[in-house]
């Protein structure tokens, strides 16, 4: 055990969660809007759109994370008049894509998610708002939506525990995340073991947080 | 077309081996995982705090740690815990495990944490009354496992497995980095000679979709053997 080498990589590794963090919230705030997007098209009653979010969630649930960034930070730019729109300042840079990688794939894990729950809630209660004279609209944003929320909580849990190991693979894309400044080390250090435990430590220590504040909030909205 | 072309012309024979071998890594790291599991399910379920604790311990470990991580730390510290090893027996020269070794090992050990977690949910939802039934029975404790618990087990674990098989499949195309000539390792090749990316990852992704598509399929039929009778 070399200790002097995992006091020292601690700094780094912690500057580098920094960016591991960013990229996190970036992608799961985009992707609860893409999940809830794709979750309302879900249960539209006309069967191309329906179709489509199926595809949608399918092709994303189906295929490796990895893929996914590969096709959009090398793939992407390979379309000419993709490089001569405004989209190619983003698309150039690897952080963008890979911001826009997670957030396609969290929100289709999160689309599932919320139309279970949406699903699970009983019709009765949206009978209940109907005779009281609340308008379809209204029903949905102040009684739907905020159960389902409730009901998805468990749920969301996990994908976020899943999508903050997911964005360990930004580091295949250039980006000096957690995972890439510990395999840096651990490539010009040949210790392993040592910079595994404290990269480790602090992945560990992002899900023990994650876990107890899903575990606070569902205490909180519980009913 | 032309690029997926068999022979010497295109990529067909090679991304076709190459699906061979993620199916290969995915199949040997499912049966590594469901070794690992049949180790540390007992040690979950066991009396002992102690040894529940080991048992938490990899669990927890393996499924809050990023899968690239610890594909690292079996790329870069396999063949140096094997040297050492190998150094306590008196052998001192280089020793170097092949990737596909080192990939279905640290890809094992992330399924068997998934299945851990699997087979513990399946038993503890097992009616206590089939344990003391079989113990009043004076079924052998060999038997009571094997003739009345798995079977049981099975059917209730066989829908989440099925989850464990996508997770391990995907989890495949991380091997990659070690340089095993997976899908994803033969696809990064192509794309790099023939400066064509966007069709050849598009289609390593059409490649992991027919796999997980034949494998649902595959699934589903062994879960309708195993609810029979239900």
């Amino acid at each position: 055990m070399d200790l002097d080498l995992m006091i020292n990589s601690i700094p780094k590794l912690l500057s580098a969660t920094v960016i591991t963090l960013k990229l996190l919230s970036a992608s799961l705030f985009f992707g609860l809007f893409v999940g809830l997007l794709f979750a309302i098209l879900r249960m539209n009653k006309n069967i191309f759109i329906n179709k489509f979010a199926y595809g949608y969630s399918y092709v994303f649930r189906g295929t490796p994370l990895l893929v996914q960034i590969f096709i959009i930070y090398f793939g992407l730019g390979q379309i000419e008049y993709l490089r001569s729109t405004f989209l190619w300042v983003i698309l150039k840079e690897p952080y963008w894509c890979a911001i826009i990688a997670f957030t396609l794939n969290t929100g289709a894990y999160t689309s599932e998610i919320l139309r279970s729950a949406f699903q699970t809630i009983k019709p009765g209660i949206i009978e209940a708002g109907k005779s009281l004279g609340i308008s379809n609209k209204i029903i949905f944003y102040k009684i739907q939506i905020p159960i389902a929320i409730r009901q998805s909580l468990p749920a969301y849990g996990n994908e976020i525990i899943l999508m903050m190991k997911g964005t360990s693979l930004a580091s295949t894309v250039t980006l000096m995340d957690l995972t890439g400044v510990a395999k840096y080390i651990i490539s010009t250090t040949f210790k392993p073991i040592e910079v595994f435990i404290v990269a480790g430590g602090i992945y560990l220590f992002m899900t023990f947080l994650i876990h107890n504040l899903i575990k606070y909030l569902e205490k909180k909205y519980s009913f | 077309m032309e690029l997926l072309a068999f022979g010497k012309t295109g990529w067909g024979d090679e991304l076709f081996y190459a699906t061979l071998m993620t199916i290969a890594v995915s199949v040997t790291a499912m049966l590594v995982g469901f070794i690992f599991a049949l180790i540390f399910t007992p040690l979950k379920l066991s009396k002992y705090k102690s040894l529940n604790l080991i048992g938490n311990f990899y669990t927890t470990v393996i499924r809050g740690v990023p899968e690239l991580l610890v594909i690292y730390l079996f790329f870069f510290g396999g063949s140096g815990a094997i040297m050492y090893v190998a150094s306590i027996f008196g052998y001192f020269e280089y020793i170097e495990i092949n990737a596909f070794i080192t990939g279905s090992m640290a890809i094992g050990i992330i399924s068997g944490a998934y299945s851990t977690e699997v087979f513990r949910g399946a038993i503890q939802s097992i009616d206590k009354g089939q344990f003391e039934a079989a113990k009043v029975l004076g079924v052998s404790k060999f038997a009571q496992f094997y003739k009345i618990i798995l079977p049981q087990m099975l059917r209730l674990a066989i829908p989440n497995l099925s989850n464990v098989w996508q997770i391990t499949l995907k989890d495949t195309s991380l091997i990659s980095v070690t340089g095993l000539v997976e899908i994803m390792r033969q696809s990064y090749i192509a794309a790099g000679s023939t400066r064509d990316p966007l069709f050849f990852y598009s289609f390593a992704a059409v490649l992991y979709l027919l796999l997980t598509y034949l494998s649902m399929k595959l699934i589903n039929k062994l879960e309708a053997k195993y609810s029979r009778g239900y």
